[in-house]
């Protein structure tokens, strides 16, 4: 009896859920919502735990990770109508920073809609990589960053877009004893000379599609996308890279094999959505 | 009446105009940086930086401030000092803070609002972002700029400098930049000898002005050329890699045909800015002619302007004609500049 009873009241409480559900926030397309982009750092299958976990690339070599950034910019949502949302320049830089939770909720205001999608940059444009400096406030600004965890290279202006440091048991010690791997990656090709010969380019565009989902943007609505960020793939890719065999790399042709392995570390996984009462 | 009343609240105005005018005249005023008529056409923009006097003596302060460097010691004048045409005086390589080694020769600092790039391989394209990298280099100044900002905002002096120079006492890495460029670019040296000697207002002597022919006929000014005496590109000039393998402007592009290039340095006040090269190598200027008379090694990038027809390298001198060229080198030196007391640490 007790059993039947509850069963009913599953039901019901079931049934209820699903009649609200059905009931579409109210949509003004020319005011404004919020989304929210999440991005959560893993290794494989496996959470990210900086300094804790240890983790096997394909070239089977152990790893910890101690660090990891990387910029997020120029975002824009596409539309179920297929238009697309560019978020204004000047207020699309994010750095995602493991260390710092906060910094893994991207919090974006736009017009209310149906969203499907999203694209990103990896990085940092070209153009404001040389804009005057006065263009480059808050985690663009050269001037506000430790050198532990610095984004700028000074000698070669430009950004670093992703940093990532850690140790291997598999690195051979340098003086100090220490096996650890450096991977500073930037390079915003800029022109040299005349006719002007690029340099590497590791600005990656980032494709992300909802997939069936749709993200419901409205007043008493706020979708919060969560992404994956494997950084195994940092490693793993279409050359799988060694780190016993590069500990370092930075501003050098090599870094384009990883941009190019890191280009897909990215993957839309579910969402949430917040409805206010 | 009424138009007494006119005339007078008229008057009323005009005064208060010339008093908020003079006021800022006298509070800040504006400081002329003018591109010599020989000299190329300015690159700096201005117009985003304009030069006040309170910027520049902001700047100033702020070159000769070891408080930029960990030590409290290491200012940027430390490498660069004025009596070698700010250059670091006897030094091959510099020595920053505990002592640290660079791997490269200080550069002049001159006429640099004229440059497109800045440093040996070309590797910092703004001279706002120029500070930065000896700023934090943990062989130059080895300090990070959040910790520089904290220095100078508990300083007594600062602050009030930083008013006076931007209108509000707040201390941010854009304005302390943007003030030591007002002092850079106002550093401009364009009265050596030679300048008065194109203005027409000095003769140079006969062995100066056959230096002058030679410097010409040799080629000199193939690299060496316009008012800046560099065409500010990067180039291999044959120097033995046996010692140091820097690879130069390759660091910066990744390109294989820039290994071992570097600027064409200016030759203005050379005659001070002893050693020469990228690292220093040459004490003197009579090694520098020896190596482009007799000393190039065949490097891969060797510069194609170095190759004659008879399969060697270099440009032919007699010792005569070297001595000829140096006495028209140092006719570059800009007395005026390097003894000028608004660049100096006192």
């Amino acid at each position: 009896m007790k059993l039947y009873f509850s069963i009913v009241l599953l039901a019901a409480v079931l049934l209820l859920n699903a009649c609200k559900n059905e009931v579409e926030p109210e949509f003004n397309p020319a005011a404004r919502g919020a989304i929210l982009l999440e991005f959560d750092n893993v290794v494989g299958t496996r959470d990210l735990e900086l300094n804790r976990g240890t983790y096997r690339n394909a070239a089977g070599e152990d790893f910890s990770v101690s660090q990891l950034q990387y910029f997020v910019s120029n975002i824009r949502l596409k539309k179920s109508d297929g238009s697309e949302y560019v978020v204004p320049q000047d207020s699309s830089y994010f750095m995602v920073r493991e260390h710092v939770p906060e910094t893994h909720l991207i919090r974006l205001s736009v017009p209310q809609g149906d969203y499907t999608g999203v694209s990103f940059v990896l990085g940092v444009d070209s153009l404001r990589s040389t804009m005057d400096i006065s263009r480059r406030q808050g985690i663009l600004n050269p001037t506000d960053m430790s050198r532990q965890e610095g984004m700028y290279w000074t000698w070669n202006s430009g950004y670093i877009f992703l940093r990532m440091e850690g140790t291997s048991p598999q690195i051979a010690p340098d003086p100090s004893g220490n096996r650890r791997f450096r991977y500073h990656i930037g390079g915003f090709g800029g022109g040299f000379g005349t006719p002007p010969v690029r340099t590497i380019n590791n600005i990656k565009t980032i494709n992300l599609s909802f997939g069936r989902d749709v993200a419901k943007v409205r007043n008493n609505s706020t979708p919060q996308m969560h992404i994956v960020a494997d950084v195994l793939k940092v490693f793993n890719g279409a050359v799988n890279i060694s780190l016993a065999q590069n500990p370092t790399v930075m501003f050098s042709p090599f870094s384009v094999n990883v941009a190019n392995n890191y280009a897909n570390m990215f993957e839309y996984h579910h969402m949430h959505t917040v409805v206010a009462k | 009446m009424k138009k007494t009343a006119f005339f007078f609240v008229s008057f009323l105005i005009f005064l208060t105009a010339i008093v908020i005018s003079c006021g800022q005249r006298d509070v800040n005023p504006a400081v002329e940086v003018k591109a010599p008529p020989h000299f190329p056409p300015m690159v700096y923009d201005l117009s985003k930086n304009p030069v006040t006097q309170a910027g520049f003596e902001l700047g100033r302060a702020l070159f000769y401030e070891g408080a930029l460097a960990r030590d409290g010691m290491v200012s940027c004048g430390f490498c660069h000092q004025q009596s070698a045409g700010f250059t670091h005086h006897g030094h091959d390589l510099s020595h920053g803070v505990d002592d640290r080694l660079g791997k490269r020769n200080a550069l002049p600092i001159q006429n640099l609002a004229f440059y497109h790039d800045l440093m040996w391989d070309g590797g910092i394209h703004d001279l706002d972002l120029q500070p930065l990298a000896p700023i934090e280099n943990p062989v130059e100044m080895d300090e990070s700029m959040p910790n520089v900002l904290k220095k100078l905002r508990e300083h007594p002096n600062y602050p009030r400098m930083f008013q006076r120079a931007f209108g509000t006492p707040e201390i941010t890495g854009e304005r302390l930049l943007k003030a030591l460029s007002q002092f850079m670019v106002a550093m401009v040296s364009a009265n050596s000898r030679y300048d008065k000697y194109l203005r027409g207002e000095e003769k140079l002597t006969r062995d100066e002005l056959r230096g002058l022919q030679l410097f010409k006929e040799k080629g000199c000014e193939n690299c060496h050329s316009g008012g800046l005496f560099t065409d500010q590109t990067y180039r291999n000039n044959g120097l033995s890699l046996e010692f140091n393998q820097d690879l130069g402007r390759y660091e910066i592009t990744l390109n294989e045909q820039d290994k071992y290039k570097f600027r064409v340095p200016s030759l203005r006040n050379v005659e001070v800015t002893r050693p020469y090269m990228h690292d220093g190598r040459f004490r003197n200027l009579e090694m520098v002619l020896d190596h482009y008379a007799e000393g190039m090694e065949d490097t891969p990038t060797l510069d194609p302007l170095f190759k004659r027809p008879d399969g060697r390298r270099g440009i032919p001198m007699t010792a005569e004609e070297k001595r000829l060229i140096i006495a028209f080198l140092k006719t570059l030196t800009d007395e005026e500049f390097l003894t000028d007391k608004r660049f100096s640490e006192l």
